[in-house]
């Protein structure tokens, strides 16, 4: 990371707020008191967009702490970043089926280790002290204003990894010294009964997973806990908006564990609208692999999310061997 | 703060599919309460598949017979009060059987133990044992798992159209 560290064009600070300007490849990326402009070359010009800062900063973070995750995260309607799994693009209009068709797009791919070193630089410069991008709205201070001191304890917070299950010997922890939640605070703290012969000490396990989630202090951040071969569960805990449209590169299905969330599901490449998805408590859904899908949740919910990591999935829906639906009925 | 709502077997809303374009079947949208209110006793009725791997629903009712895996799988209780016996097996399913198969009446190998689970607890259903059902209160099993022999798929009774 030394390498791609050294490779981080900013400028100095900016006299007028206090922030600096990015430069990566041929895109440059500032931001001032309330929003964060990006800027790339198209058609013989520079073209410009912008986004609320808050709304960049939130996307921003989980695209470093997902580590660009599966296929394609969405700031907006405009920019994002497409994951090939070591090299990632980033693109501003490419995946709007206006900008493209009027050729205003652009597309820049760049070494992975370049462009998390980029985004991250920008967070620790950008994210101010007493806001958290990881957090609820109602529950973090402002990400507006001129330049305030910084918040590096929030960002650099990272997706859990689990081998297993989470609470086996050697595997990620349980959160049994993170605190409830304030909207989980009625969600049973009780935890499974274990009886073990002896001869087989530690070779059973279980615990409460909605303990564990509720003890959750990230929105919109999935964690392993529970690995079966290549199928992931990732459950979470959401509240307010996902703050990226995650485009698919595989499928993905969803488990309602609590409340409920909304989702606008639109075409991959265009953007154009195709369904609205309420889920409630209980109820199952997959988003297919030609998608993209932004998801509203009122209240603080439990999310399922559950994941395919078989390494070649990307490729054999791009080809079109595998269909975008997971079951033909 | 509003209350957390979780659904269960005799209590639950499914959500719906506001179409703009395409085809709702693309969502497989089901509801895991309604398919086990309809299910027999420990049928394992799939509610999500990506490729091989699978999502299936138990309706937890009375004892189910002993199952035995080759990999792992884990059982999240969703409703009710289930608890779990667990046997190592003295001959494991082989290594290449994906999902789950009927281990018969009475499997040979050592206790390991039980595990008891009520609403939102997680078991690890370990890989090479044999493991059987006992709800002590009607229940709902969401269990991460491989398709296998036992795995019921009944798609176009269970989802959205």
């Amino acid at each position: 990371m030394s390498t791609a560290l050294s490779k981080v064009v900013a400028s100095d600070p900016s006299n007028e707020n206090g922030y600096r300007t990015f430069k990566l490849g041929k895109f440059e990326l500032s931001r001032d008191e309330y929003f964060v402009t990006i800027r790339w070359p198209a058609k013989g010009q520079m073209r410009s967009h912008q986004m609320s800062a808050e709304a960049f900063l939130r996307a921003c973070m989980r695209d470093v702490a997902w580590n660009f995750f599966y296929g394609w995260v969405n700031f907006d309607h405009v920019i994002g970043t497409r994951n090939h799994y070591g090299q990632v693009d980033l693109y501003a209009g490419t995946f709007n089926g206006i900008m493209k068709q009027a050729g205003v797009d652009y597309t820049e791919r760049f070494d992975g280790a370049h462009i998390m070193a980029t985004f991250k630089a920008i967070l620790r410069d950008w994210v101010n002290e007493g806001f958290d991008p990881f957090a609820a709205p109602v529950e973090t201070g402002t990400a507006f204003g001129t330049k305030q001191g910084e918040n590096i304890e929030a960002i650099e917070r990272t997706r859990i990894q689990t081998k297993r299950m989470p609470g086996l010997t050697g595997d990620s922890p349980l959160r049994n010294d993170m605190p409830i939640n304030r909207a989980f605070a009625d969600v049973s703290q009780d935890e499974p009964e274990i009886i073990e012969e002896p001869g087989f000490k530690g070779q059973l396990h279980a615990f409460s997973l909605f303990k564990y989630l509720s003890r959750s202090d990230v929105t919109w951040n999935p964690s392993v806990t529970a690995v079966c071969k290549a199928s992931l569960a990732c459950p979470t805990t959401e509240e307010y908006i996902l703050p990226v449209f995650h485009g698919n590169d595989r499928v993905e299905w969803f488990i309602q564990l609590s409340d409920e969330i909304v989702w606008d599901v639109g075409d991959k490449n265009t953007g154009a609208p195709r369904a609205r998805v309420t889920m409630k408590a209980g109820d199952v859904a997959a988003m297919p692999a030609d998608i993209r899908h932004q998801g509203y949740s009122k209240k603080r919910s439990m999310l399922y999310v559950w994941e395919n990591v078989t390494p070649d999935l990307p490729k054999r829906y791009e080809q079109g061997d595998l269909s975008p639906f997971p079951v033909d009925f | 703060m509003s209350t957390t709502v979780f659904g269960s077997i005799s209590d639950y809303q499914k959500g719906s599919i506001e179409i703009v374009s395409g085809d709702p079947k693309h969502y497989v949208f089901s509801n895991i309460f309604e398919v086990a209110s309809k299910s027999k006793p420990y049928e394992r009725v799939v509610v999500g598949k990506n490729l091989e791997y699978v999502q299936e629903v138990m309706r937890a009712e009375g004892q189910s017979p002993w199952f035995a895996c080759a990999h792992d799988e884990f059982a999240l209780c969703m409703d009710g009060e289930v608890e779990i016996e667990f046997l190592k097996l003295k001959e494991p399913p082989p290594e290449s059987k994906n999902g789950a198969i009927l281990a018969g009446d009475t499997p040979e190998g050592k206790r390991m133990g039980l595990i008891r689970l009520k609403r939102g607890h997680q078991a690890l259903l370990p890989a090479g044992c044999a493991y059987r059902f006992t709800a002590t209160k009607l229940g709902v099993i969401l269990q991460q798992t491989i398709l296998g022999d036992l795995s019921v798929e009944k798609w176009n009774e269970i989802c959205l159209q």
